[in-house]
């Protein structure tokens, strides 16, 4: 295991809460822009956050005018902002249901080369019939066939970023070879949902394997986190809860053969932090009157000191390794974690300082691996 | 500003195939961002409309193994050019996304993004490569039969551009008074029955800044070029002299009017290499020199191979053509390249003739003869006066220039003969506007109509 107290954040649009966009320090007209996302990204970093979760889905956008129906790629928004905003890691979501893995490894492979190793990804399942529609291939499927396909995805994508050696490039003018073939391999897959051959077209990248974020809330998503991720977000009411779901997380990580002290679990945490309850609270209740949000995990709508308490209380008392940071609001939400959370967790000794040029997996103590295909050509 | 005809210049990223010299001391990284990093900044330094991504999906293979003569490997397109945005401000990114292995709405979506996040840059090339041995690296398989590989591309197409330009222009407000971000209700829903797709939902994105991205095509048969005629912004093309590209150019400009399209609707853009010296001389002995680096004994073995259909390991590259013909049944020796179909007999028969008449030509050095050939070669000067030709003599409208060398391969042309296109009155000598249709004078498209150019 790594260091201490892990934070993430996650952002998205205009913040969490539906209504936020109508904020005076909003930015809506700017959603789709890189500047936009870029400040986040700086935010973010600023933060000292281990990386920043960037949400996706097909989920096609509703009618309700008051909502907003934007929705970029999530590996395009990471990828754009990857070269200017260093220090920070980078984990898009990526859907699995209706997508090609071949094409999935490669793009985080690639998102791992242009932020010089800060690559991770969360894979995400399409569930309903409207998503499906939009593929028209299949229809929804079931959680437990959602979540077997998913497991057969991010084995695929894993074994993709294998299919390369490290030094397979050569440039052999003596023999005129420019790559040594038996330092790419065929992976070869077949499941009951699709096959890959393989190798990849893209080289192994600096990290080798981009951290695995999964969700570890359904029982039908556990074996797939305890089998692949490297970090699992959970959701959870409070904090008897959140030590209940990384129980159930690390007994299926233990069940996968794996360590669970080498798997991070994150719980998720709505922030809207003000100077004090009261005016949080007041801030909340005008955006729920625009339209009303149900928390979706334990929800710190408070001051900033009441949030460092709470993560350093489900730290200690071991209902998680860190926390996901998902505010309300944006980009206000996430000024305040920088300005005025982050110092408050430095303070207390909850987050050592990182060194410039770390990598994701390193800053979850993770070795970058071996190569599962090293000498299978010998 | 002179009323003569501009030329368009577009920069390829150096590939995975014999034009890229890795063998070179000042070869970089095929992979490394920095490496990315330089040569678009180049380009953008240079006033080019674009950068150029190729793409293969299945590494190519030779005699059943994995080919390891040439560059192998390169970044998830869409990935390193959303990176790519991010280090310029007006050059546009154009990338080479295949038809057959994606799906339509994920591809708006994703090149929507692009081009949203690059403030209206981005442009793809469709490309229509069917082949079950790509298909194995995905879902959907190598299921087209050759035939229906343009019904698909023109039905993803016809797809994509529904998805974005579902939004009215103005559909978003985003009235907090009122509570109203789009108006009239939101997206509309997108339905689409095709022969190869069929889906129906809303789009999660707006036109973008550019309308939606420059389509760019590339395909070289008959329903190819149709294809180019009827949806393409600008065609790549692989017909290099000047009397090919005036035959390509003349044939696909004629087919325009069908589609109610003007010529000035396309840019026509050959593949394009070169070679520049302080003296025609020089200039010429670089060339040799950069022709027999492109080919190595081992590459010109590889490609007497893909001719004759057989093993041909055993001769020597520096020694006279084989007396054996090649084998008709054996072409499939080269998997995963883009092939033209030819009768190889009558090949061999040509090449002989050719290295008989040439003093006797060794097997490398006949590959060289027919493959390596460079567009243009000659001081700046020179080289900027035969590109205008092409252009003024309407062989092209510019061209995609292809340098043999990663990450500089574009300095020296930026450094020196850009100059002299702007001296000639034929180059631009700043950028006039922000997004790719404007560099190349397209109109913003509208829902249901082609492309076309912008007026006045
Ligand atoms: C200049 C040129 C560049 C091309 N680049 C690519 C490429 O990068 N990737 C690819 O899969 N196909 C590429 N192609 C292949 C074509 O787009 C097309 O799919 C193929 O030639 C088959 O179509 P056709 O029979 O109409 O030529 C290229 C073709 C030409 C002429």
């Amino acid at each position: 295991m790594g260091r201490g107290t892990y934070l993430a954040v996650e952002v998205s649009g205009a913040g969490r809460h539906p209504a936020a966009w109508r904020r005076p320090d909003a930015h809506p007209e700017a959603l789709l822009t890189a500047p936009y996302h870029v400040g986040l990204a700086e935010l973010a970093a600023r933060s000292g956050a281990d990386f920043v979760a960037v949400p996706d889905s097909f989920a096609p956008p509703g009618d309700d005018p008051d909502l907003v129906p934007l929705r970029l790629d999530a590996v395009a928004i990471a990828a754009r902002v990857a070269p200017v905003v260093t220090g920070v890691g980078l984990v898009p979501s990526v859907t699995v249901t209706h997508t090609e893995p071949f094409h999935t490894s490669k793009a985080i492979a690639t998102l791992d080369i242009v932020s010089a190793g800060r690559a991770g990804w969360e894979p995400v399942v399409s569930r309903t019939p409207a998503e499906a529609e939009l593929f028209g291939r299949k229809p929804a499927a079931p959680p437990e066939e959602l979540w077997r396909e998913a497991a057969d995805a991010v084995e695929v994508v894993v074994r993709l970023w294998d299919s390369w050696e490290d030094d397979a490039v050569i440039r052999d003018v003596a023999t005129g070879r420019y790559v040594d073939r038996d330092k790419l391999h065929y992976i070869d897959f077949t499941g009951d949902f699709f096959s890959v051959k393989g190798p990849s077209i893209t080289p192994r990248s600096p990290q080798a394997h981009p951290l695995v974020v999964l969700r570890g809330d359904e029982p039908e998503a556990l074996p797939v986190a305890g089998r692949w991720a490297d970090v699992v977000r959970v959701a959870a009411a409070d904090l008897a809860a959140a030590h209940s779901a990384r129980q159930r997380v690390r007994a299926a990580v233990a069940a996968a053969g794996r360590d669970p002290d080498d798997v991070a679990v994150l719980l998720d945490v709505e922030v809207l932090l003000g100077a004090d309850a009261g005016s949080a609270r007041r801030e909340l209740d005008a955006l729920d009157a625009h339209h009303e949000l149900a928390a979706s995990s334990l929800r710190v709508v408070h001051t900033a000191d009441a949030l460092v308490d709470m993560i350093a209380e489900a730290v200690a008392s071991g209902a998680a390794d860190g926390v996901t940071v998902v505010p309300l609001v944006l980009p206000g939400g996430l000024r305040m974690i920088a300005d005025d959370v982050t110092p408050r967790l430095v303070d207390r000794g909850l987050r050592p300082p990182v060194a410039p040029g770390t990598t994701l997996r390193d800053r979850f103590g993770l070795p970058r691996p071996a190569n599962h295909f090293t000498g299978a050509n010998a | 500003m002179t009323g003569k005809k501009q030329i368009h210049l577009a920069a390829h990223f150096p590939g995975v195939n014999n034009t890229t010299v890795w063998s070179d001391p000042e070869s970089g990284s095929q992979t490394d961002f920095a490496s990315f990093v330089h040569f678009a900044q180049t380009a953008e330094r240079g006033l080019f409309d674009f950068l150029f991504l190729a793409e293969g999906l299945r590494l190519r293979e030779h005699r059943g193994r994995i080919h390891d003569l040439d560059v192998v490997g390169r970044p998830d397109t869409l990935t390193v050019l959303n990176a790519i945005a991010a280090v310029t401000t007006h050059l546009g990114l154009g990338g080479t996304l295949n038809t057959t292995f994606n799906e339509p709405y994920e591809l708006a979506k994703q090149l929507a993004s692009l081009d949203h996040l690059s403030g209206g840059r981005a442009a793809w090339n469709l490309v229509t490569s069917s082949d079950a041995f790509t298909g194995e690296n995905f879902r959907r398989g190598g299921f087209l039969r050759p035939e229906q590989r343009y019904e698909r591309a023109q039905e993803i197409l016809d797809a994509t551009r529904e998805l974005w330009l579902s939004w009215a222009e103005d559909a978003v407000v985003a009235d907090r008074e009122r509570g109203v971000f789009v108006r009239d209700g939101g997206a509309p829903v997108v339905e689409h029955r095709g022969e190869q797709f069929s889906f129906a939902g809303r789009f999660s994105l707006p036109p973008t800044p550019q309308g939606h991205p420059v389509l760019i095509q590339s395909g070289d048969s008959d329903a190819g070029r149709e294809f180019g005629a009827r949806t393409a912004d600008a065609i790549f093309s692989r017909h290099g002299t000047l009397e090919a590209g005036q035959a390509f150019y003349r044939d696909l400009k004629g087919r325009l009017p069908r589609y109610g399209r003007a010529e000035r609707d396309v840019t026509i853009l050959p593949a394009t290499t070169f070679v520049i010296g302080d003296t025609a001389e020089e200039a010429e002995g670089l060339a040799a020199q950069v022709r027999r680096a492109q080919v190595s004994p081992q590459t010109a073995i590889a490609f007497l191979e893909q001719v004759w259909g057989r093993d041909l390991s055993d001769y020597d590259p520096d020694g006279p053509l084989p007396d054996v013909d090649p084998d008709p049944e054996g072409v499939s020796i080269t998997r995963g390249r883009v092939r033209h179909e030819k009768d190889t007999l009558a090949v061999a028969r040509q090449w002989r003739e050719l290295a008989e008449a040439k003093g006797g030509l060794s097997i490398r050095e006949l590959i060289i003869e027919t493959t390596a050939r460079q567009s243009f070669v000659g001081t700046p000067r020179q080289v900027a006066e035969q590109m205008d030709t092409y252009v003024q003599e309407n062989a092209s409208d510019g061209f995609i220039l292809v340098p043999h060398l990663v990450p500089g391969g574009l300095d020296e042309f930026v450094e020196r003969v850009v100059p002299e296109l702007q001296d000639r009155g034929s180059y631009r000598t700043e950028y006039t506007g922000s997004t790719l249709r404007h560099h190349l004078g397209l109109a913003r498209p509208t829902a249901g109509a082609p492309s076309a150019r912008a007026a006045g």
